[in-house]
């Protein structure tokens, strides 16, 4: 069993997901920020693989992905860096389908494998295209396919997502790019509090859009947990010590 | 039609619709209303009186006398240049603000190069009375600044886009974001075959009317179609009603810009490779890692690292043949229509006339040229390329 698997059996609920983008703030900086991310306490890690043109995303992680693009990141050193992370937190591995597809599907999902990468978040791979050309492969190599469900996603939808999944669904917690609302997330949010009863068989962890410990707590009160992805790449931003800055960040959204 | 989309929205390996979950329904609505709105007799008849009283088609279909003389050959220019706002673009964005309208999206989107989309997206929106927003790339508001004026007058908000390049692509992906922030109303209007299934099929059935125009204005049919291809609105339009003619030959012209064995070119066929951009299958001008190479041409209509997938599929089953010329090349044919015709062409169109040059011809070759867009908006290149 993967170890995101055991964590997502062991853990039901409160679960915190913390995405950083390989190569920000500095080139080698992810080992660092995963280890640091782990010893405060983070339940898993989603790995931004950085992309020219990434169309879901909001401008911190637009602005990212060029800075690290700038910096000279590369898919075979990020799964250099990967294997200097601690084995011990579990890895989703965020990008978009054209850096996977130039790559060649087959050798990212051998390489993912070998470095203990147990999902994969594609938003823009098209399920059917999934169903038919890559379902066998992603499970020949342990990977869970992670797919985006958003408060439009039709009932027949949701159910074939949910039939696809292995680990967990990943709720966006309005239809939005990332990091795009401003005011935090509503108590009264019909979309969070119904979550529960889609009668999903995975845990639904709810991503965008979080960015107070006020919005986290939301979302593990209504899902499993949350993913925080823009609050904490703006946070790292201007930090001097990324190692320093995660256990900080960390501390701040869990008001721990 | 044997190059039509297929059921899954692919042109045999390309094309397709990979788009995050959150345009999903959008595209599910458009895809699953766009022909019956096409096909609807309604549709048809506010469209084609639009286009005559208001476009001013059927656009002429010119014989070129002393171009010509000087190639020996029957040379004929499609004036698509004569259209309202100066350019092909509006055959797509009429036939999609009335598709907007039919599916109740009161916002319009736009990305726009040359401008030329942005203009003709911004006169049908004000026709309609229609909110419009175009994206642009912060580097072509700067070297178009007449359209972008236009823009503004005709009642559209022009959003700087300094993303990437601060080219089309990058107005392409603003765009794109815009309509996953806003998608319950709003319609994206894309300006070239290119994005997610339906749209390449979408902008190809209302480019279609070109080449349908020059099947009815030729005596026989032509021995060649000549277009430029940025995404290939304007190609596909020019060649659609003869892709099964199979004796004519078609020839898309890519944006060499100062040479294929440069860095600073946007001919995608001629260096590009398989895969996703802006949500469809095709070739694409990218790293060994799959990061999109920005592209270098003079006309920012054609600055595009990607091309639609018809192309693409085009390319590969060698119904269509992909050449490219230089900036320089360009300039000089579009030179050579102002001094031998009178007529000043866009850039994009120029890439096409300079294509006259690469070819061998009989004196009984009966070449169409479309001439896509008018050069108004590339005076102020064209008068330092002379200085």
């Amino acid at each position: 069993m993967s170890t995101l698997k055991k964590v997502l059996e062991t853990k039901k609920e409160g679960l915190l997901n913390i995405y950083c983008t390989a190569g920000y703030p500095e080139l080698n900086d992810l080992p660092t920020i995963v280890n640091a991310l782990h010893d405060a306490g983070v339940d898993m890690v989603e790995i931004g693989i950085p992309y020219s043109d990434p169309i879901a995303d909001g401008e911190t992680i637009q602005k990212s992905n060029a800075v690290a693009l700038k910096n000279g990141i590369t898919i075979d050193l990020i799964f250099e860096q990967l294997k200097e992370c601690t084995p011990d937190i579990p890895k989703v591995v965020m990008t978009y389908f054209n850096p996977v597809f130039k790559y060649g599907l087959e050798h990212f999902c051998q390489q993912c494998q070998k470095v203990g990468v147990d999902g994969i978040i594609i938003p823009d791979l098209p399920i059917g295209l999934y169903q038919a050309s890559y379902e066998e492969m992603f499970k020949n190599y342990g990977l869970s396919p992670i797919f985006l469900i958003t408060p439009q996603t039709s009932k027949d939808r949701l159910q074939l997502i949910d039939d696809l999944s292995s680990a967990f669904i990943y709720a966006v917690s309005s239809s939005s790019t990332t990091g795009k609302a401003t005011g935090g997330l509503s108590d009264g949010n019909t979309y969070l509090s119904g979550l529960k009863d889609l009668g999903l068989k995975h845990p639904i962890l709810v991503g965008f859009n979080i960015s107070t410990s006020d919005d986290l707590a939301l979302v593990q009160k209504h899902a499993h947990g949350g993913i925080i992805g823009s609050e904490f790449i703006k946070y790292l931003s201007d930090k001097p010590s990324p190692e320093v800055a995660a256990q900080q960040f960390v501390k701040e959204i869990t008001k721990g | 039609m044997k190059y039509d989309v297929n059921e899954q929205g692919f042109y045999g390996d390309f094309g397709g619709a990979f788009i995050p979950e959150m345009l999903y329904p959008n595209i599910q609505e458009l895809k699953s209303s766009y022909r019956k709105i096409l096909n609807d007799d309604a549709f048809k008849k506010e469209l084609a009186s639009l286009l005559k009283d208001y476009v001013g088609r059927p656009t002429p279909l010119y014989f070129a006398k002393r171009l010509s003389e000087h190639y020996g050959a029957n040379i004929y220019l499609k004036r698509e240049d004569l259209c309202h706002t100066g350019a092909h673009k509006i055959n797509n964005t009429l036939g999609q603000v009335l598709l907007a309208q039919r599916l109740n999206k009161s916002r319009i989107i736009a990305e726009t190069g040359a401008g030329q989309h942005g203009v003709a997206t911004a006169t049908a929106c004000a026709l309609m009375g229609l909110e419009c927003i175009v994206y642009m790339g912060a580097k072509d508001i700067e070297r178009q600044a007449p359209n972008v004026s236009r823009m503004k007058m005709l009642g559209a908000e022009v959003r700087s886009v300094h993303s990437g390049s601060k080219t089309l692509k990058d107005a392409t992906n603003e765009a794109i974001r815009d309509w996953i922030n806003n998608q319950e109303d709003t319609h994206y209007i894309i300006g070239s075959v290119v994005g997610p299934d339906p749209y390449p099929d979408l902008v190809t059935q209302l480019q279609a009317i070109i080449s349908e125009e020059i099947k009815k204005q030729m005596d026989g049919l032509p021995t060649h179609v000549v277009a430029c291809v940025g995404g290939g609105s304007n190609a596909i339009g020019a060649f659609y009603h003869f892709l099964e003619d199979e004796t004519v030959k078609l020839i898309g012209v890519e944006a060499g810009g100062l040479g294929i064995k440069t860095d600073k070119s946007a001919a995608t066929l001629a260096l590009g490779s398989r895969g996703v951009l802006h949500a469809s299958m095709s070739y694409l001008m990218q790293t060994s890692d799959g990061q999109v190479i920005e592209p270098h041409s003079i006309s920012a209509g054609l600055d595009y690292p990607g091309i639609g997938p018809l192309h693409a599929h085009l390319h590969d089953c060698k119904r269509v043949l992909y050449s490219n010329v230089t900036d320089q090349e360009a300039l000089e044919a579009a030179n050579r229509l102002m001094q031998l015709e009178g007529i000043i062409p866009a850039l994009e169109s120029s890439h096409a006339l300079a294509y006259l040059e690469k070819m061998t011809f009989n004196s009984t070759d009966k070449i169409v040229i479309n001439l896509s867009g008018r050069g108004d908006k590339d005076m102020s290149t064209y008068i330092n390329a002379a200085t």
